[in-house]
């Protein structure tokens, strides 16, 4: 390698943009001295950050916080009890989403829906209308949240979300497409052309991210769903700007809704999800090793590519299943992993629990405020998740020492 | 040995004597091979946007381009080629130099290649302010004006948001994000509750596009380059020298605070001036940068200008497409970046995979 070579490697940098996610120093002819950096590669900012934590041997990596700090939530007994009350403020947050809407109903209304239904206008409003929504927004919001812990968990990242393979796009140009030559106009259509375009987004993505010797690296993962994404979302904007009738058509949906679904939708992704969160939580040890970086986990004896494989298809199910369902949502696999690693640390197989009980937590509080601001019509859910999560992410990112990268 | 290679050491060093005010002492090495590759780039965003000009409704020989252009045409030509096409060229060229210089400093700044102004908000406010404008019936001279204005005003947010005794970079993207999608959130929002025909012509703008640019837009794009990107070039070493991290940037003698947010205002400034132009142009900014540093190694001022000039040649080779290849229906110019530019960034990131091994 020649000076300015070693130049940058020892100032943790490369001369080319190293599409793998691993340190090659040690790999390259004469072994390039790394000097004092550890992980002598250029990655993403926050990626050799986390590295760092790891190779001091500090407690397991998340938001990187100084050694000594502690969370609100420690031990079995502490983190079994928080999730007891999460589970406890989701129930909560259910009924509401059954109490509210353009026709206030109370507690005894909704629960007598179920249990003495007697055809009258409440009882309808609640059993067709708002109950599928709630159950929706319970398998959607969970869903999201946990493929987000497993996407940041996985590509040591935390900025990573689902979306990054590109599902959202993905599932969006199948919907344009499906509204524009074949005239689709039901939700429950849409969902099969939603999940068929996420799939093949994804595993474009990740054939596109898996070329080369090192396999399917975290950034090279990344940049392939930027490339995808872009294009895909060009292809979109075709069609949106010249079809004025599919515009109409879509903007609903692309703002994510849940909203307009029968329960036929959610028996058709419930399988997916239902599937996945088991998958999901199963893993949970694997992710713990697998977000030590991938020289620690090779060391403690994991198949890295393997587990990646496992978790991609995971994330796949899952991610994918929610876009079909209810649109792209976006800020639930972003924020609650972030807001649950400070409740609990960086312990994935809790992360991943409480994800599953706080991301619907979120969403249905989402839903249930869109549907109050604007009665009698309603905000849909996509947009006041992202007016709601961004400010307390932002809140949360002021609040925590980041590291200097 | 092709250009494709690793960068050969040849440089030639230029130094201005000190003279009697030792502060102005101007140094700067130039990297052949990166100086090569400019002038390539150049020559060849050149020879497409003459032939861009030369195509459409009314066909103009390539020679009468040039004539007119340069003011010593003939006269028959000159409303096609200096009212309708020239401003066009010329305001794809600012765009896509402005857009692409945008995102390199970004990239550099936040040291993570997924960073582009579109991520971190900038776009985000241009485009909720020009769109506000767009389906409330405002005049569509204000856009422009409100485009800039957003954009300005987002990252100011941003800044005083990742603001805590200094700037930090992951900071300032986790922020951004989420400015962005509040912002985003809120365009969606405007863009379902408003009536079909005006959301059309918003959507129209949401995607970037370069139809009917005129001298103003011109003159304005111009003002934004002549002042951001001297200022960008000069900004270069603290740049590389916060590339490093902040603590060997000041053992290096580099103030990080002030570097920061110089680079931080000249980005966004850049990109700002560019969404006011043409709307937010996706993907230039994002991947036009990393082609650039495959081609031609890590962030120079050198390499920041090849990354402008393939940004520009990016945009008009875009804009040719857009305008010509489907006619007679012109697509806009923001749809075909990505098309054009995602093929090539793949195969360049499938060669320097490979040559990884």
């Amino acid at each position: 390698m020649n000076t300015r070579g070693r130049l940058h490697a020892a100032a943790g940098l490369r001369p080319a943009l190293p599409l793998d996610g691993g340190c090659t120093c040690s790999r390259s002819a004469g072994g390039v001295g790394r000097g004092s950096t550890t992980g002598a590669t250029w990655r993403p900012a926050l990626m050799s950050g986390i590295q760092a934590t790891a190779h001091r041997g500090a407690s397991a990596p998340g938001l990187d916080r100084a050694p000594g700090t502690t969370t609100p939530l420690r031990g079995l007994t502490g983190r079994s009890l928080g999730l007891l009350g999460a589970t406890i403020g989701l129930g909560i947050v259910v009924l509401a989403s059954l109490r509210v809407g353009s026709v206030p109903l109370d507690t005894g209304t909704a629960i007598a829906a179920f249990t003495a239904f007697d055809g009258s206008n409440e009882h309808l409003i609640v059993r067709s209308l708002r109950l599928p929504r709630t159950l929706i927004g319970l398998g959607v919001g969970a869903a999201l949240a946990v493929a987000g812990g497993v996407m940041q968990a996985v590509t040591r990242n935390a900025l990573a979300s689902p979306t990054i393979l590109g599902i959202n796009a993905g599932a969006s140009f199948a919907i344009v497409t499906a509204v524009f030559v074949l005239g689709v106009v039901t939700p429950s259509m849409y969902v099969w052309f939603a999940f068929a375009g996420a799939l093949a987004t994804a595993v474009v993505v990740y054939l596109l991210g898996a070329v080369g010797p090192d396999g399917p690296s975290p950034v090279k993962l990344a940049l392939a769903g930027a490339v995808v994404t872009a294009l895909l979302g060009s292809w979109i904007s075709a069609i949106l700007v010249f079809n004025q009738r599919t515009l109409d058509e879509v903007r609903f949906w692309l703002a994510g809704s849940l909203a307009g679904r029968d329960l036929g939708v959610f028996w058709q992704v419930s399988p997916f999800l239902i599937a996945g969160l088991i998958a999901s939580l199963a893993l949970g040890r694997q992710l713990n090793t697998i977000s030590l970086g991938e020289d620690v986990a090779a060391a403690l004896g994991q198949r890295a590519a393997l587990v990646r494989g496992v978790c991609a298809v995971v994330v796949v199910g899952l991610a994918g299943a929610s876009v079909a369902a209810a649109g792209p949502i976006g800020f639930i696999g972003l924020a609650v992993p972030h807001v649950v690693r400070t409740l609990v640390g960086a312990d994935y197989r809790w992360i991943l629990a409480y994800s599953a009980v706080l991301g619907p937590v979120m969403l249905l509080a989402s839903d249930i405020l869109g549907r109050i601001v604007a009665r009698p019509s309603e905000i849909q859910v996509g947009i006041v998740t992202a007016i709601v999560g961004a400010p307390f992410l932002i809140h949360l990112v002021r609040r925590r020492k980041l590291s200097a990268v | 040995m092709s250009l494709l290679t690793t960068p050969r050491r040849t440089a030639l060093r230029v130094q201005v004597p000190a003279g009697r005010a030792r502060r102005l002492h101007v140094s700067t090495r130039v990297d052949l091979r990166v100086a090569a590759l400019v002038s390539v780039v150049v020559v060849l965003a050149l020879v497409i946007a003459t032939w861009t000009m030369t195509l459409g409704e009314f066909p103009v020989p390539f020679a009468d381009v040039l004539t007119t252009s340069l003011g010593r045409g003939d006269g028959t030509y000159d409303f096609v080629v200096r009212t309708l096409r020239l401003p066009r060229t010329l305001a794809a060229i600012g765009v896509g130099v402005a857009l692409a210089t945008s995102g390199a400093i970004f990239q550099a700044l936040v040291r993570n290649p997924l960073v582009a102004p579109d991520i971190i908000g900038v776009n985000a406010g241009a485009s909720l302010a020009a769109v506000f404008v767009i389906v409330s019936g405002g005049t569509s001279a204000l856009i422009p004006v409100a485009a800039l204005f957003g954009a300005l005003g987002t990252t100011a947010g941003v800044y005083g948001l990742t603001w805590r005794k200094g700037i930090s970079g992951n900071r300032l993207v986790l922020v951004g994000i989420g400015v962005n999608a509040v912002l985003a959130a809120l365009t969606t929002l405007l863009i379902v509750r408003y009536p079909i025909e005006q959301v059309s012509s918003a959507v129209l703008w949401l995607t970037g596009t370069l139809y009917a640019r005129s001298w103003e837009h011109v003159a304005g794009i111009a003002i934004g380059l002549a002042v951001l990107v001297p200022a960008a070039l000069a900004l270069m070493p603290q740049l590389r020298a916060l590339q490093l991290g902040d603590d060997i940037a000041r053992a290096l003698g580099s103030r990080a605070e002030p570097a920061r947010t110089g680079l931080l205002v000249a980005g966004a400034a850049l990109a700002g001036s560019a969404v006011a132009v043409a709307g937010p142009v996706g993907f230039v900014a994002l991947m036009t940068p990393h082609i650039a540093r495959m081609l031609a190694g890590p962030l120079t001022g050198g390499v920041l200008m090849l990354a402008g000039a393939l940004g520009a040649l990016l945009v008009l080779a875009s804009d040719l497409i857009a305008q010509h290849a489907f006619s007679p229906i012109s697509l806009p110019v923001g749809v075909v970046t990505a098309a054009v530019g995602a093929p090539y960034f793949l195969y360049l990131l499938y060669r320097s995979n490979r040559r990884l091994v």
